[in-house]
């Protein structure tokens, strides 16, 4: 068994875990019915998902005779974005009210995502019916 | 000596860093490519020194590393829990929750990083910080007991942080 076989076979396998996880991230954000909890879903596909992708990739290049390492530069900056995307969802979420109720938080007066200057206040208002 | 030393590499980390960065990003390993990317580690942190004057002095970069494998190995597990939770538990049965993490970490570099990877281990996101920045707040998909998931997140990953940015 050569080397480019055991490549080839370990492609196959991370395209079959990726798919699965992909997948599974899909199912999640149609199922689950709440703006919070959908969150959930896709920043776990961005995480073993892709990053099953990638490294099918990077075994695929290797089969083919020239191994790449760019790969694991796009899951290092994928891995430094994904929490900030998710976190301005989440922001949007706690603005729009759109969420359960926050809890107090138990050392400072309040979150800082609601922590708007007084003037400010009627527009941060979650607006009834939109 | 020290001073120029330290005039060149203002971010010793960062300069080994872009070069690494530069050398995978052509996608060849050489010599001319490892000089190249040297001295963009050189100039690059140079220019863009003024922007941090308060960073973290104290970074220990080994436990840095065991600390990235440590939750690499926790985004695997985790992904497979989460992935079998929408498989098989019903909206009903779901059990979301609001997780505040009373913070121990004061250095935004550090919060930073313990929100990233928060947000990495699947079933929980981290949502948002407290005015002063002493407690974080962090969604969990499922938790049926949200105390124990503060509590993993402070022994698993904060006390780790702390010993990484003495």
């Amino acid at each position: 068994m050569t080397l480019e076989l055991i490549a080839i076979y370990a492609t196959i396998v991370f395209l079959i875990i990726g798919a699965i996880f992909t997948f599974v991230a899909a199912i999640g954000l149609l199922k689950l019915n709440d703006s919070m909890t959908r969150l959930h879903a896709p920043t776990k596909a961005a995480t073993v998902g892709i990053g099953a992708f990638l490294l099918a990739s990077m075994a695929h290049a290797y089969a083919l005779g020239e191994p790449s390492f760019h790969e694991l530069l796009i899951l290092a900056f994928l891995f430094v974005t994904a929490p900030i995307s998710a976190n301005f969802i989440a922001k949007v979420n706690i603005h729009k009210r759109a969420c359960e109720a926050l809890p107090v938080p138990a050392e400072d007066e309040m979150w800082s995502t609601l922590d708007v200057p007084p003037g400010e206040e009627a527009r941060a208002k979650p607006q009834t019916g939109a | 000596m020290t001073r120029l030393l330290h005039w060149l590499f203002p971010h010793p980390l960062l300069t080994v860093i872009m070069t690494i960065v530069w050398v995978m990003l052509q996608n060849d390993v050489s010599a001319g490519m490892v000089v190249f990317g040297v001295i963009l580690g050189i100039i690059i942190p140079r220019i863009t020194a003024v922007w941090w004057p308060d960073r973290p002095q104290g970074f220990r970069a080994g436990k840095m590393l065991s600390y990235c494998l440590i939750v690499i190995y926790d985004i695997i597990v985790a992904n497979i829990q989460v992935a079998w939770i929408i498989l098989t538990k019903s909206n009903a049965q779901l059990q979301p929750a609001w997780v505040e993490v009373p913070l121990d970490l004061r250095t935004p570099e550090a919060i930073t990083l313990l929100a990233g990877t928060i947000t990495l281990t699947p079933g929980t996101v981290s949502a948002d910080l407290s005015n002063e920045g002493r407690s974080l707040l962090v969604h969990a998909l499922d938790a049926p007991d949200p105390q124990a998931v503060c509590d993993e997140i402070k022994q698993r990953y904060e006390a780790r942080l702390k010993e990484i940015f003495q």
